[in-house]
């Protein structure tokens, strides 16, 4: 029987075969998926700043592109998926709103989301097989390990399955 | 909560109520004066949320939902942000034109009154900030984005998040005649901002 895994805002959950992950409407947080496909073990991460070194209320692990990474890696290999056949898809680090004046850090955090998870994937050497960040909208993502798809839902922005 | 010195304790989540009530009820007093015509109001309703549970209190993750989004500077830096889902943006957008348009598409005139509206409204409630603790407060204009809510969301909870894990959501009742508007309001001082409204306040951290 399949079931569908939701992963909350500032939370990561893993699955096995059929069972598929979802997160429903990210906008600047990032999705991060990570899987074995021969294994069909997968984990997805809702993240929402790019690391926990840089502010102090960082008890929830899973809020940081950094430390939840690390935590969900750990977690799939647990499950049975092999270190080195381990690879990524990602998506969200959008802008939602609009402002000339764009100094403001806060209103870029969904592209340093997005460096951030690029740069930490990078150093764990996980490949990035693809990829959907930026732009000024949200997404809704299902990833089914059976097959490695990726599936993007947007409100006016189609559907695609990367 | 965790134990971090840092975070918001009750009290500071008591003030924030109590800035939320009067500061919705000169909002709506405002938007009264605006068109001239009697506009009740619900008493507003302050709840502390877990970052979770923010979007299921807006009907999922995934419904569809107006954001107009501020950003504040001058003593005070952070955002305020209302938030309204699609029949009530569509129904406050009526009040103010005066007009009965069934449809629930929002069309450019809707997108560019609801930013005005949110003006209003927020500038209300800065005021009432401003004289209650003696800050200067300054809005910027409104950015206005029709998404889902957990999307929009995002927003306000990554900023929020750097200060608690929780999130403080008014939630208020607008009526006019036969028309109802369920407003959301979020009022999130970045930590710098946060001690100095405290402060201002009379309320230690």
């Amino acid at each position: 029987m399949k079931k569908m895994i939701k992963v909350g805002m500032a939370e990561f959950k893993t699955a096995k075969t059929p069972d598929v992950l979802t997160t429903l409407g990210l906008g600047s947080c990032i999705g991060i998926c990570l899987y074995d496909k021969q294994a069909k073990i997968a984990g997805l991460a809702h993240i929402m700043l790019p690391s926990s070194t840089q502010i102090k209320n960082n008890s929830n692990k899973a809020k940081f592109a950094d430390t939840a990474i690390k935590m969900l890696l750990s977690d799939i290999i647990d499950l049975g998926a092999a270190r080195r056949k381990i690879v990524a898809k990602i998506a969200g680090g959008a802008q939602m709103f609009a402002f000339s004046n764009n100094a403001n850090d806060l209103m870029k955090i969904g592209f340093r989301n997005a460096e951030a998870t690029k740069s930490i994937l990078q150093e764990c050497r996980i490949p990035i097989l693809s990829e959907d960040t930026g732009g000024n909208y949200g997404r809704t993502i299902e990833f089914d390990p059976s097959n490695g798809d990726l599936l993007i839902k947007t409100i006016g922005h189609g559907v695609k399955t990367i | 909560m965790d134990n971090n010195s840092n975070s918001i304790k009750d009290i500071h989540f008591d003030v924030l109520k109590e800035i939320g009530n009067i500061g919705a009820g000169n909002a709506a007093t405002s938007l009264s004066k605006l068109m001239n015509r009697k506009i009740d109001m619900t008493l507003p309703l302050v709840r502390i949320l877990e970052l979770n549970e923010v979007a299921a209190s807006l009907g999922g993750e995934e419904n569809i939902v107006a954001g107009i989004y501020f950003q504040m500077d001058g003593d005070l830096n952070g955002f305020i942000m209302f938030l309204l889902d699609i029949e009530s943006s569509k129904n406050l957008t009526n009040i103010l034109m005066g007009r009965e348009d069934s449809t629930q598409e929002l069309d450019e005139m809707d997108k560019s009154a609801l930013q005005e509206v949110g003006n209003i409204l927020s500038g209300a409630y800065i005021s009432s900030l401003s004289s209650l603790t003696h800050l200067n407060i300054k809005i910027s204009v409104p950015s206005l984005c029709i998404d889902m809510a957990g999307a929009i969301l995002s927003v306000p909870a990554i900023y929020f998040s750097q200060i608690s894990d929780k999130i403080l959501l008014i939630n208020t009742e607008l009526c006019e005649g036969d028309k109802q508007v369920n407003a959301n309001f979020l009022l999130i001082p970045d930590f710098d901002s946060f001690k100095t409204l405290m402060k201002s306040l009379g309320v230690s951290l």
